[in-house]
Parts: C-alpha cells; structure tokens; sequence
C-alpha cells in the first residue's frame, strides 16, 4: 500500500463523538475550545490572521492571542464579551472526528445548555479553580444528565492561578461527586488543566505530577460512549410514504432502535396492525438487514394502514401508546407554561394538540428540591402530567432519546416554547374509556327539536356581555328553545370559588366554564356563556372541545373609555385607583378576537337589537 | 464503504430532508453547481429513492459564473432529470451589474441576495435546502439547521428557535419560510470524503489543469472569457491551479495545486493551512461581515 492510501484508509476507520461543553461565565470554556482547535491544528492561517487582528481589537489577554475569540462568533457578543448562543465546532484526531457544542454559561440561557446536552454523548463541565463548584455547576450537571447525557468532564481550569495545588482539586472533585452520586452518569472523568496554556489539554503536563490521568483530547480519543442501540427493541418512526408509482409503497424513516431483517414481523403501534418486512430499500442496493441509525424505506406485506407518525415497532417488545403520560419538561418561553393552556406538541413524527394537566412539581435545578408552583418560568424544570389530543406513541426517554422526546409550540407564535422527556404512561389513559352510551347528545337534542350550541360571549367588563345574553334568553325561551346561562361571576361563587385573578388562575376558570358548557351541550341545550375571557389561547381550547359548528364565539366590542363610564359594577375607578390588580384591560391585558364568529358593537346600539339579531343567527343556523 | 463518522452524517441529513418535505408544501433546493451542492443532491436523492427528490432545483444566476459550471450543471440536470430552475435577477440584468463597474459588494447584493429573495417570492417557496456548513465561518456556527426567517427573509440571531434532538419546529405563519442547511454538521474535509466513497460528480474546476489566470491583490482569477478586464500591468499566465470553492469567476480565487483526483484533493487539505473561504473575496474584511449579508438575507 502506498502512502497515500495508508493515510486514506486511516481516514476511513474514524468514529464520531459529539460532546458538548459547559461553564459558567469566565471558567474558560471559549478558551478551552479555541486551544483544542489549535492544538489539533484546525486553526488555519488566514484564521489565524484575523485572530491576531481581533485579538488586538476585542482581546482580554493583554496582547496575547484570545483563543476564545475564535469561538465567540457572533458580532453582538464579541462587543459584550459573552457567549450567547450555542456553538458548532469541528476538530479531528487520528482515532476521532468530534462536534462540539459550545452552550452559554450563563443562567438566563439554560435553554442552550439543554440544546446542545440533546445530542451530546458527553459534557465537559468546567470549573474555575479558584472559585470551585458554583451553583451553576451543578445546573450544568443537572440538566446534562436530565437530558440524558451519560458521560462527564469535571474540567478543573485555570490550575495555573492556584499554583497547580493538588489538594485544591482534590476538594473539588469530592464535592463535584458527593452531588453527582444523584444524577444518572455512567462515568465521570476530573481532569486539572490549564486552558490558556495548554497543560493537560492535548497532552499530559509537567506541572501536575500527582495526576496520573489521561489529558482531556487522550480521554476524548478513548471513552466509549456508544450506547447499544441495536440490541434494543425494532423502532422505526415513520417520516413519509414514498410512493413513485402504483406498484410501490415504501415506508421511509431512520431506524430509531434495535434491527430489521427480511421476513421480519413488526407491528404498527399505533393500530396494532401486524405486517412482515418485504423489502428494506435503498438507493445503493436492497439490504437484508438494517440496523439503528441507517435511513430506510420499507416495503411490507400486504395492504396495511401506514402513514406518517407511525413508529413499526418490534411485536414482542412494543412502545407505549397513551393520550395521559408523565413527562420532565424544561421552559424556554418569556411566556411561561400555564396548566390548561393548549400547545402543539410534536415528537420525532407526530403532532397533536396537547395541555399540561398538572404541574405537579419545579425541580430546583441548583438543590434538586422538589417545589410546589402553579406555573413553570423561562428556563426552569418541572414534572408535569400531560395530556395529548390523540394518543402519541413512544418509550421512556430513559430507554430511547429519539422516541421518548417531544417539545411544546405556542399556537400563536409558532415558537418552540419548551422541551420534554416523558417518564411514563398514566394509568389512567390505559384504564378509563369513553363509555359508548344509547342516549346521545342527537337524541337529546331531537326531543327539544333545537341544534344545541354554546353561545360564548367575550368582551371586557361592563360591556354589556350579560345584558344581551339576559336579552337573549328571554327571547329564546319564549321560542320554546331550552336554554342556560352561564354568568361568569356566578361561576366563581361557586364551583371556581377557589380562582383568583393571576393568569393562571384565569386559565383554570375558562377551562371548568368550557367543560361545564359542554356537559350541558352534551344534554342537548343552548348554552350561553358570559366571561370575559381575556386571552385567545384559552378561547381556542373552549372552542376545541366542542363540534364543528356548535361554537359560537360573540365578541362584544366596547371600547375601554366606555366601559369605564358605564362601570356598573364601579370595578374600574377601583382598579384605576389600584385597587384591583390584573383587572383585564387596565392592569391586564384583553386579546380581542381576530375572527369572531359575531362581532357586536354596542356603541350607539340598543341591547335589545343587539339580542334579535343574535337571536336571528342563532335561529337562522338550525335550517341551514 | 463509508465510515461510521459520515454514515452518521449521511442519515442525519436524509432525515433532514424528509422532515421538509413531510411538512412543508413547496419546498426548494437551492443549486448552486459547487461540491455542496453535489452532496446535497446525491443525498437528497437517496432520501426519497424510489422516487426522485419531490421538489425542483433552483439555480440563482449571476449570469459571471464559470462557463464550466454552467455546463455541469446542464448536464446533471439532465442526467438526474432535475426539475431545474435559473433565476436571473431581472434588475441585475436591465443594469448590466457586473464586477467591475459595480465593486464585489454591489454584485454580490444585487444577484445573489436580491436575486434569491426575489426568485423565492416569485415561486412562493416555503423552505429552501441550502449547502451552507457551520464550519464555513464563525457566525454560521451558530446557524439552526431549521433557520427561521421573517416574511422580509432576514434573519434574526436572538429568535432563532432552540433545536432540540432531531425533533424539529417546522411550523411557520403566512410568509414566513425556513432555510434548511442538511449539511451543518458536515466539514469540507467530510465533503470530500463523502464525495470519494460514494463516487459522486464535481465540478472540474476542482481539480488542478492548467489554467489562463492573473494575480490581484495576492490572489489568482482565472480568465474564463472576454469580459474579464484587465489592469495595466496584468498579465494573464498559464498556471497549474484549482479552486476549493466556486462561484462567481473574478471573485473567486484559485490555488496552485497539483491535486489531479479526488485522493489528491483529500491530501492536499489534510495538510492545508488556509480555510476555503479565504479565496472568497466578500468575506474579507471585518469577521462579522458575513453575519451583516445573512441578516439581510444572502445565504
């Protein structure tokens, strides 16, 4: 072999290790990053040029070369001097190709930290020898291991600026472990090193005689980290239906877990449909067998029912299949997560609409204490039980990173407001099933001969929401319609006797009046609900609970300025004199509706003909 | 046979491709004749093989590339029959905006990021797969795989959305659309190698020929027709050189290489010291200049 090929093969043989790297302002990381790239000579010339020149110009090493300034890519945070999104790198050695994730250290920027854990294999956590283990070091770890990172670096830095003390390590490490022993880590690596001058990065150092260890690039080269995916049980989600022509239908997806071979029988979760593998196609050639992690298509026997979202699973050993599950999720939203608020969750495949049913508790990223909260903020941990609109399938993210994941979108910003690893099915979505029952909401409805609906008006204090609907009613009785209202400020006398006004607590108030509307609905009446209503998210769930068509959204449109004049109820001039907090429209906000299904404005309009004409649209919707 | 480093990639970005097309409704790849492009295509066609990739290939001409670019392109588009797309900015061409009257800066505005965002609205693109790797230049290493852009294409360093797993957020509002990158984790190092094991089709100008070229400011631009002016002084030589990146002819700098194949390029950039961008004359200046054309909308 000459000499070319010899180095072309070595090239061939490399694994992949992606780990990331984590610390708190000043530990160094950028540093550390910078000086594995130049130690492993990825930095190049021209590279190097413009770092000499911004070393000049941004630096904080008094004219030395700033490694960090390397890593620290984008123009806003060179200025600051900060980190403040997560990084890409890339470097190789002879054994290893590497892609490092560079996460912020800093602690509004949690959020990055779990990006960049997501598909790391290991973390390096470093820690400035001086100041020792912070409680962001123990954010750090948690939140590695939370997103179920198994391989730790205790990077003690800076060993210079304490004279290279073994004693002053030693404690480290001890405290570091002592903590550690809580969280799920296979292995954990404390290495003393020196960023800026390179002892123990790439090579083992002089000045540390009494650490017999590897250096950190030696352990990088080393560590195995590859989980064995393949002898887990056959995941497969599926992504699309490839179908070129009437006689193919292939299944495409990467192989989530375990293998597949030719004549193997799988089943789709979520259906319970069992099918044989016919083919496992790719471009370079059919396979008799494919392991996790290869992209495939699938052909299997027989007309079976496949679409995307469904995950073809092993028959013997299937996911879970629930619509109530447990889940740990972390918030990345200024907007935080409210229980009873509708999201779009999506997993790898799949997307349904989903709420958190329960926070059951905050985890104290920093103590690890469990703590009672009615809501979950920007950039904190909480356990919560979650409810889904259609079943989703997956396993506990302990056993599959891939399948047992998901996060949370803001219906109206379209943001990724949080992320989740589910526990475990509730028992209750197993157990409870809706009973099938004879007499039905049609027969009901037939026997007053009305089309029951809920009429939901919306619409700021004092802006004549009960007036009309009092109005209504009147009229609707006297048409021998069967009707009920429900007020509101009724309700929370008695079944929301316990809310209070706060956002959350709001939230819950909409979702027990939508319920109590629907179970009525359910009886066959019409229904008339009058609550403010403020925020349009809790709005759409109502409306998601109910029929197409039975729904009715009404917003009664008064500007502020009158309503404030009418005050009935002399709520404003409290809530003005500040009285009152979160008082919708003046210390609170109201979101009108973009399209109401009526838009009624009161100005200038008498009640009464306001109610007819609602009355007519109501009537009117019956014999269409 | 492929190592498990760029398997993992190659399915990576298989994945990629199928999460866009499951979900959006008229997705693009963007087709821009060079090695990332190349890859791009050959992944994407492994993708959705049986079938041929779902969505049409767009080529944003600047009407100054090489001419043989131009003929690869024509002759891939044929072979792979590719939906194929080239769009002329219609303001570059009724100004007769060129290099050298116009300056780097001028060209590059008008028919690359003028040109792309145009031709996306015209054809009412909601994503958009792009070559762009994070190990191209600091602010790229920052860059989502799903890149979120408002309904004016600019992009937002402090709303982009964080990426967790490959669990990716591809719902968007009226106009707004996503750049795609499958090629993120990928290095030029990575490119090549692929392009080796899987015998995929480059560019010539890739590999090293003698070639009618002339030196500016340290830098080799080759003479690929008339239109190139030179300056007094100039000489137009014959050199044995290559290109590492490609794009518009007397923008884009060549090296003197001996790198006649696809295992000489690999060796030649094992033992490089230059990055490739640093034959691309608008990156120069100031390290954030790259970040100021992404926020207005080049790639």
């Amino acid at each position: 072999m000459s000499d070319r090929d010899a180095i072309l093969s070595k090239e061939t043989g490399k694994s992949l290790l992606r780990f990331m790297t984590c610390g708190s302002v000043d530990d160094g990381k950028s540093t550390l990053i910078g000086r594995l790239l130049f130690d492993t000579s990825l930095i190049l010339e021209d590279q190097l040029a413009t770092l000499q020149r911004d070393s000049a110009k941004y630096g904080t090493t008094d004219g030395d070369i700033d490694f960090a300034l390397l890593v620290d890519g984008l123009e806003a945070e060179r200025e600051q001097g900060i980190t403040i999104d997560v990084a890409y790198r890339f470097f190789s050695t002879l054994r290893r190709k590497y892609i490092v994730a560079d996460a912020p250290g800093h602690e509004e920027y949690t959020r990055n930290m779990a990006t960049a854990a997501s598909t790391a294999d290991l973390a390096v956590i470093l820690v400035d020898s001086r100041r020792g283990i912070l409680p962001q070091t123990r954010r750090h770890a948690y939140i590695a291991s939370l997103l179920g990172v198994r391989h730790i670096v205790l990077a003690v830095n800076k060993i210079d600026l304490v004279d290279y003390d073994q004693s002053r390590f030693n404690d480290i490490v001890n405290t570091f472990r002592q903590f550690a022993r809580n969280l799920s880590f296979s292995s954990i690596c404390s290495i003393p090193i020196s960023a800026r001058y390179g002892e123990n990065v790439a090579t083992e150092s002089n000045l540390t005689p009494w650490y017999g260890g590897p250096s950190l690039l030696q352990h990088l080269e080393s560590v195995e980290v590859e989980v064995d995916r393949v002898n887990k049980p056959f995941r497969m989600p599926v992504q699309l239906v490839t179908r070129p022509n009437p006689n193919f239908r292939g299944f495409a997806g990467e192989i989530a877990a375990g293998k597949v071979e030719i004549g193997d029988q799988i089943v789709v979760a979520s259906s319970g449909q069992i099918s044989r593998v016919a083919q496992i196609v790719t471009m370079g050639g059919n396979l008799v067998r494919a392991d996790a992690g290869q992209a495939v298509t699938l052909v299997l026997e027989g007309e079976i029912d496949v679409s995307r979202g469904c995950v073809l699973s092993d028959l013997h050993d299937r996911p879970k299949l629930a619509d109530q599950f447990q889940a740990k999720v972390v918030w990345f939203d200024t907007s935080p997560l409210i229980p009873g608020r509708s999201y779009i969750l999506r997993t790898e495949v799949q997307e349904t609409a989903a709420a958190v049913t329960a926070l059951k508790y905050q985890i104290n990223v920093e103590s690890f204490a469990h703590e009672a909260s009615k809501v979950l903020r920007m950039n904190e941990v909480g356990v919560c039980n979650i409810s889904t609109q259609q079943p989703i399938t997956f396993d506990p993210y302990s056993e599959n990173r891939s399948t047992g994941n998901f996060i949370l979108i803001d219906r109206m910003t379209n943001a990724t407001s949080g992320a989740g690893m589910i526990d475990f099915p509730l028992r209750r979505a197993d157990n409870v099933h809706w009973q099938s029952l004879a007499v039905n909401k049609k027969a009901r409805a037939a026997l007053k001969g009305q089309r029951p609906v809920v009429l939901w008006f919306t619409g700021l204090s004092g802006s004549g929401k009960s007036t009309i609907a009092n109005a209504l009613e009147k009229m609707l009785l006297s048409k021998g319609k069967h009707t009920y209202m429900i007020d509101g400020d009724n309700i929370r006398h008695g079944l929301n006797r316990d809310l209070g006004f706060t956002v959350e607590d709001r939230v819950e108030n909409v979702r027990r009046t939508a319920e109590v509307a629907r179970l009525f609905i359910d009886a066959g009446l019409i229904v008339l609900v009058c609550l403010i209503s403020p925020f349009r998210s809790e709005r759409r769930v109502a409306r998601s609970l109910f029929d197409e068509g039975e729904f009715i959204e009404i917003f009664i449109d008064t500007p502020l300025d009158v309503c404030s004049q009418r005050d009935p109820k002399g709520l404003y001039k409290r809530a003005f004199a500040g009285d009152i907090a979160n008082f919708t429209g003046v210390s609170s906000p109201y979101e009108p509706p973009e399209h109401p299904d009526l838009h009624i404005y009161t100005v200038e309009n008498e009640p009464l003909e306001l109610a007819r004409s609602i009355e007519d649209y109501v009537l009117r919707m019956g014999h269409d | 046979m492929l190592s498990t480093h760029l398997r993992r990639l190659e399915s990576e970005s298989i994945h990629i491709f199928r999460e866009v097309v499951a979900s959006f409704s008229n997705p693009v790849m963007l087709y821009s004749v060079g090695k990332d492009s190349s890859v791009m295509l050959h992944l994407a066609r492994k993708a959705f093989y049986p079938a041929r990739p779902p969505f049409p290939f767009l080529h944003v001409d600047t009407t100054w590339k090489f001419k043989d670019m131009i003929d690869f392109r024509d002759k891939i588009a044929h072979q792979f029959q590719l939906d194929l797309l080239v769009y002329r900015n219609p303001d570059g061409l009724r100004d007769n905006i060129n290099p050298f009257d116009h300056g780097s800066d001028m060209h590059t505005h008008v028919w690359k990021t003028l040109g792309l965002r145009n031709a996306l609205d015209h054809y009412r693109f909601d994503a958009a797969f792009g070559g762009a790797r994070r190990d191209e230049e600091q602010s790229r290493a920052k860059e989502r795989i799903f890149s979120f852009r408002t309904s004016q294409h600019a992009w937002d360093p402090k709303r982009q959305r964080p990426e967790m797993w490959k669990t990716y957020n591809t719902r968007v509002g009226e106009n707004e659309t996503i750049r795609v990158f499958p090629l993120s984790n990928w290095t030029e190092l990575d490119v090549w190698q692929y392009i080796l094991a899987e015998k995929i089709a480059v560019v010539p100008l890739y590999f090293a020929a003698k070639r009618p070229v002339v030196e500016r400011d340290g830098t080799l631009i080759m003479v690929d027709d008339d239109r190139m002016r030179l300056k007094p002084g100039e000489q137009v030589e014959e050199k044995m050189v290559r290109f590492r990146t490609l794009g518009c002819y007397p923008l884009t700098g060549a090296i003197e290489s001996r790198a006649f194949d696809l295992q000489d390029i690999i060796l030649e950039m094992l033992v490089s010291r230059t990055s490739e961008r640093q034959h691309r004359l608008i990156d120069k200046d100031e390290g954030g200049s790259l970040e100021r054309k992404k926020r207005e909308g080049y790639f």
